[in-house]
Parts: C-alpha cells; sequence; structure tokens
C-alpha cells in the first residue's frame, strides 16, 4: 500500500516539495537582511540604554516600509493558503477520484482490506500534510521571529506598534495552528470525497466548509475558548472616540484601547459605581456650539473608567496548542467517519 | 467446496429490488456463465460476491467466506469489473507492480509473460490503451494474483471479435492450468456458450435457471406432435413454450423421465435456444428448476 499511495501521491509531493523548496530561499535571503537590520538596530543592547521602546518602534517602521516585508506578507497568503490547498487537492479527490474512474473496484478486489487501503493513504498523506505546513510555519516563524521581539518591546509607547500574535489574521498563520488546520482541511477533503463521490464538487465543498471553519474559530470562538482577562482604568479623554446622544437623556461613549497587547474581546465604559455609563449627556456634549473639545473636557470630569476585557498576548501558545488540539480532534473525528463510512460497502 | 452459496440474496437500491431471493450453491471447478438481459441483476450479483455490496436480505459465502472478509478471503478471489477500470495516469508496468506489491500471491513470471504475449508496451500508460488491450490489463491483474475463483463482469462486451477470442483463450488458459472456477457475465450467449459448464439465467431481478450445462441439456427436449390438449400432457413434464399449428404443436419440456409416446418427435435444444426459453418467460411463469445440492468434485 505504501508504494501505491506514494506512486498516486506523487506529483503532488513534487509541487509541496518545490513550494517549501521556493519559500526557504526566498525567507532565507530576506531573513538574512532582517537579521542584518535588527543587529544594527541596537534592540539587543536596548536593555542597557534603556530606549527599547523607542529603537523598537524605529525598526519596526523600517521594517514595514522595506520591501522585504512583502515576502512576510506572501507568506502570511501561503500559510493560510497550505491548508485550504492540502484540503481540495490532496484530500477530496483521495477517495471521490476513485468513485468517478470505477478504480475502487480495482484497488478495493486486491489482497488488502479497504480499511487498510484508506489507513495508509490518510497516514501517509495526512502525515505529509501535516509536515508540510508545520515547515511552512517554522520558516515563516524563524524569519518574522525579530519583528515580533521588538513589537514586544514597543507594546506601549505608541499604542502597539508592528504586528500582535493574537491578532485574528496573524494567529492563524504562526506557531502550530496551522499544523491542525491541515490535517482537518486534509480529512475534511477525504470526508466530503467519499460522500459527494464527485470530485470537483467535493473540492468546493471543501474549501467552503474549511473557510467557514477557520472563521467561525478566529472570529466568535477563540476570543471565547478561555474567560477573558479584564482590566479597568481611568477613561483616557483623547480615547474616546463616538459620543452617542440618544432622546431619553442617554449618552453612548465609545473609546479606542490603548493598553493591553493581545486580542481585545470587549470595551465598555463604566461610571464610578461600575456600572456601564449611558447618561446623562453633559451639557458641553449636548450643546450643538460647543467644541469637541470641550465635549471630551466635561467628560473627562464624570470620572469614567474604561474596563477591557481581553485575551493577553501571553496566552498567546495556550491557544496555539487549544486551537491545534481542536483541529487534530476534529480531523481524527473525520477520519474515524471515513473508516466507519468506507466499511458500511454501500458503494455502487 | 462452494464457490458461491447464497441463501435468500436480495439487494435493494432505495425502493428498487435489484436482486431478490437468490439462493445458489455452485461447486467448485466450474466456468460458471451468469447470464440474462440488461439490468437483470448480473452485476449486483457479482458485486455482492466481491463484497462491493453489502447484502440487503439474506447470505452470502464464496468460497465459504463472506466476500472481502479479510485479505486472505481476498487473495482467493480476482475480479475483473465491468468496463475493466485502470489507472489513467499509471503504466501497464505501474500495473503490475501495483499487483505484486498488493497481493502476497502474486505471479510476476506469469504476468510478465502474459504482457509479453498480448504485446503490451510496459511504459504505456493505461489511459492510453485501447479497449481490450485494458481488459487483458485487468484479467491479467486478476490472473497473476492466483486466484482460486476469477469473478468477471461482462469481460468481453466492449470487445471486438479478435480481441474477445483472445481474452477467453487468456482465460482457458489460466483455469486450465490454476483448476480455478470461474464467474462471468454476459448479455450474449453466444460469449458463453463455449466456455461455460455451468450456467445461471437472470431474470428480472430473479435467478430463472440455474444449473450444470449438461444437466440443462439432458433434462430439457424438444417435442413435435400432433395438437392435443395440454390436459392430457404427463404430469411431470413441465412445459416452457409451446407454439401451435392447426394440426400440430411443439413444445419445449423440461421433465426428468424419458418420453416414450410415440406420438412425439424427440429432439435435443440447443443451450442458446433453452436460455431465450427462460429468458423470453414472463416474470409470473413458474420459475424453472432450483439448483440441486451436487456432490463436489
Amino acid at each position: 500500500m505504501i508504494w501505491l499511495t506514494w506512486r498516486q501521491f506523487r506529483g503532488q509531493a513534487w509541487v509541496a516539495s518545490a513550494t517549501l523548496v521556493v519559500m526557504a530561499v526566498a525567507l532565507t535571503l530576506t531573513g538574512l537582511h532582517l537579521g542584518h537590520m535588527f543587529g544594527i538596530s541596537g534592540i539587543a543592547t536596548c536593555h542597557t540604554r534603556g530606549d527599547c521602546a523607542s529603537v523598537s518602534t524605529t525598526f519596526i517602521n523600517q521594517v514595514q516600509a522595506n520591501s522585504t516585508y512583502k515576502v512576510f506578507n506572501t507568506g502570511m497568503v501561503i500559510l493560510y493558503g497550505a491548508p485550504a490547498l492540502i484540503g481540495i487537492f490532496w484530500g477530496a479527490p483521495l477517495v471521490s477520484r476513485e468513485f468517478e474512474a470505477g478504480t475502487f473496484r480495482l484497488a478495493w478486489n486486491q489482497s488488502v482490506t479497504r480499511t487498510r487501503w484508506l489507513a495508509a493513504k490518510l497516514a501517509l498523506l495526512g502525515l505529509a500534510a501535516i509536515v508540510t505546513t508545520g515547515l511552512l510555519s517554522l520558516m515563516l516563524s524563524w524569519w518574522a521571529s525579530p519583528i515580533y521581539r521588538a513589537a514586544a518591546l514597543a507594546d506601549g509607547s505608541n499604542g502597539g506598534a508592528g504586528p500582535n500574535h493574537l491578532d485574528p489574521l496573524l494567529f492563524g498563520a504562526s506557531g502550530i495552528a496551522p499544523v491542525g488546520y491541515a490535517a482537518f482541511a486534509f480529512a475534511l477533503g477525504v470526508t466530503l470525497g467519499a460522500l459527494i463521490r464527485r470530485t470537483i464538487p467535493a473540492m468546493a465543498a471543501t474549501l467552503a466548509v474549511f473557510a467557514a471553519a477557520l472563521l467561525t474559530m478566529s472570529l466568535w470562538i477563540r476570543p471565547r475558548l478561555v474567560t477573558p482577562a479584564h482590566m479597568i482604568s481611568a477613561l483616557n479623554p483623547a480615547n474616546i472616540d463616538g459620543v452617542n446622544i440618544q432622546a431619553g437623556g442617554r449618552m453612548l461613549l465609545t473609546a479606542a484601547v490603548s493598553k493591553p497587547s493581545g486580542l481585545v474581546v470587549s470595551s465598555q465604559i463604566i461610571d464610578t459605581s461600575g456600572r456601564v455609563f449611558t447618561g446623562p449627556p453633559t451639557q458641553a456634549c449636548e450643546s450643538a456650539t460647543a467644541s469637541f473639545q470641550a465635549c471630551s473636557a466635561s467628560i473627562a470630569r464624570l470620572n469614567l473608567r474604561q474596563l477591557v476585557s481581553y485575551q493577553p498576548a501571553s496566552r498567546y501558545w495556550m491557544f496555539q496548542w487549544y486551537e491545534t488540539a481542536i483541529f487534530l480532534g476534529l480531523g481524527l473525528a473525520l477520519a474515524a467517519f471515513c473508516f466507519w463510512w468506507i466499511g458500511r460497502r454501500r458503494l455502487s | 467446496m462452494t464457490i458461491l452459496e447464497t441463501r435468500a440474496l436480495g439487494k435493494r437500491y432505495r425502493h428498487r429490488w435489484a436482486l431478490t431471493g437468490c439462493t445458489l450453491s455452485i461447486p467448485a471447478g466450474h466456468v460458471v456463465g451468469l447470464v440474462g438481459p440488461n439490468g437483470a441483476g448480473k452485476t449486483t450479483l457479482l458485486n455482492l460476491a466481491t463484497g462491493l455490496l453489502a447484502p440487503t436480505a439474506g447470505t452470502i459465502e464464496v468460497l465459504g467466506e463472506p466476500p472481502a472478509s479479510g485479505p486472505a478471503q481476498l487473495a482467493r478471489v480476482g475480479f475483473v469489473a465491468q468496463d475493466p477500470p485502470t489507472y489513467a495516469g499509471l503504466s501497464v508496468a505501474d500495473h503490475l507492480r501495483l499487483g505484486a506489491h498488493l497481493n502476497p500471491t502474486w505471479d510476476a513470471a506469469l504476468a510478465r509473460d502474459r504482457i509479453d504475449r498480448i504485446g503490451l508496451d510496459l511504459v504505456q500508460r493505461a489511459g492510453k490503451l485501447s479497449g481490450g488491450q485494458r481488459a487483458q490489463l485487468a484479467l491479467t491483474l486478476a490472473i497473476c494474483k492466483q486466484p482460486e475463483l476469477l469473478i468477471l463482469d461482462e469481460p468481453i462486451a466492449s470487445l471486438d471479435p479478435l480481441a474477445r477470442r483472445e481474452f477467453l483463450q487468456g482465460l482457458m488458459e489460466f483455469t486450465a492450468s490454476h483448476q480455478a472456477s470461474v464467474i462471468m457475465s454476459s448479455h450474449l450467449m453466444a460469449d458463453l456458450e463455449r466456455v461455460c459448464d455451468y450456467l445461471i439465467v437472470l431474470v428480472g431481478s430473479q435467478v430463472r435457471m440455474a444449473g450444470e450445462v449438461e444437466d440443462l441439456l439432458g433434462t430439457h427436449r424438444l417435442l413435435t406432435g400432433p395438437r392435443r390438449d395440454p390436459c392430457t400432457y404427463p404430469a411431470d413434464w413441465h412445459v416452457l413454450t409451446a407454439s401451435h399449428t392447426d394440426r400440430q404443436t411443439t413444445l419445449l419440456v423440461r421433465t426428468d423421465s424419458d418420453i416414450h409416446d410415440p406420438a412425439w418427435a424427440v429432439d435435443e435444444v440447443g443451450l442458446e435456444d433453452l436460455v431465450l426459453a427462460y429468458m423470453s418467460q414472463s416474470s409470473k411463469a413458474e420459475p424453472g428448476p432450483a439448483p440441486r445440492e451436487e456432490v463436489q468434485r
């Protein structure tokens, strides 16, 4: 079975290897340049001088203006694309192609049970999927490590300059989460291919379900996966970015979040008793002639506070492990379903 | 040992029964022809026998074990499916390697020998082969795992006459040299007449007739005689077809006893005519002879 699996997978394996090599070359060349920039930035010795925040911010601005940053963006696109492509081109055709061509009648009448046939395919291709995305993520993490180091030091000086690991977009293209995505997407493709039995529709369905799963996870489940941390601070009037005066003496405020580095789940303006502030509106804000500054100043006198619920950046690896475990678990469940389904023998 | 043993076997696709009440017991050593019109349930029966389908009703055993019940059972049965499937992107040599890797009983020398004689190019992709060549490649794969039973689903339907002859020749060589049994289906009796010594007629999802060709021919007679009242026919006659003119009657009769009445001119019946008679019977007609338990050869 190992031979047949390899023989049928050879083409895709070459594509994956070529992609890895191209990525490795591009990231190494630009990564060395980035390392050089980091070396002369003075960040390594900033603690002795006490100017970490400023040199880090300078470094990040330099990098983001540099053309090598495009490599990072490209790498992110590839790292998000890899699991999807693995699901579409490795997973979906695995069983559906055999049905479309009728070759399952050939494959399943050799002296190998179809359970073993499926086990060999799932294990070898699943492993290839995990290794491929794992290497991609490792390379990109190595490339971006100076930026993240600088970002951690620059944090707080100017509202969190540079990339933030828990940013919904960056989180999924770093660490070990892509490995979980790839395993899930692959198993999803195999499952949908087995159920739909048509390669092209199975590919389309794989893409749709995978994208939906990823969006649901990153926008809805991840922020609520762990009870958020809370931070209460005096409301900085400079952060107020919305004043909404409603009928019935209500005034609703929104404010930007300046502090914590991490993933902000929610932000509320509360009064001294701890309740969400809903008014009444101050005179300056209600007045049609008063300036916004006057309104801000009047709000400042209310002694309001800002309650921020957030996932601290320090929880990055905890989230990575959770998310990887969830997607690996889903992938294993789908694989188990495939074994059950293929053993049922209701096949033509 | 029986090569195929079924009891009240049935298979339903959604609301349609593709096969019902199929009870068969076929001893080893036969080349079995499975004949019937298109859509009679031949492919369903063969897919049940290879384990590609699970029965809805009844039981089936192939070589004494449930089909596809494990690697050992799979190794004992070779299967060439309808429109023989091959991997279009894999070469002839790759297919042989596939056979060698997936079958512990693979006979590599036989495989090379067969490919040489068929004249297949090892580096050619299976997708580029002609229908006849593909069928031969599929037969090679099935044969070289050295099965005890070879199951072939309409193997020669799509072949030209020359390819047909070569295909059947290869098949017969194999059965002779390996003492293997064969079950092959066709909707054309002419394909099977030359090679089969056991026949199953499947019509409208039901087994209409099953038995050794010799027995079938021995128990069926074509009678010609003066027209008379059917009530006067002997009780052990089962009349399959009857045609009448004003004065004369022609009957196709199944009977176990000899016919002594001199009024009837008795003729042997050809296999093709016999099968056609069973196939053209309406489904309400009395079913043919039940498969008899036979002594193992």
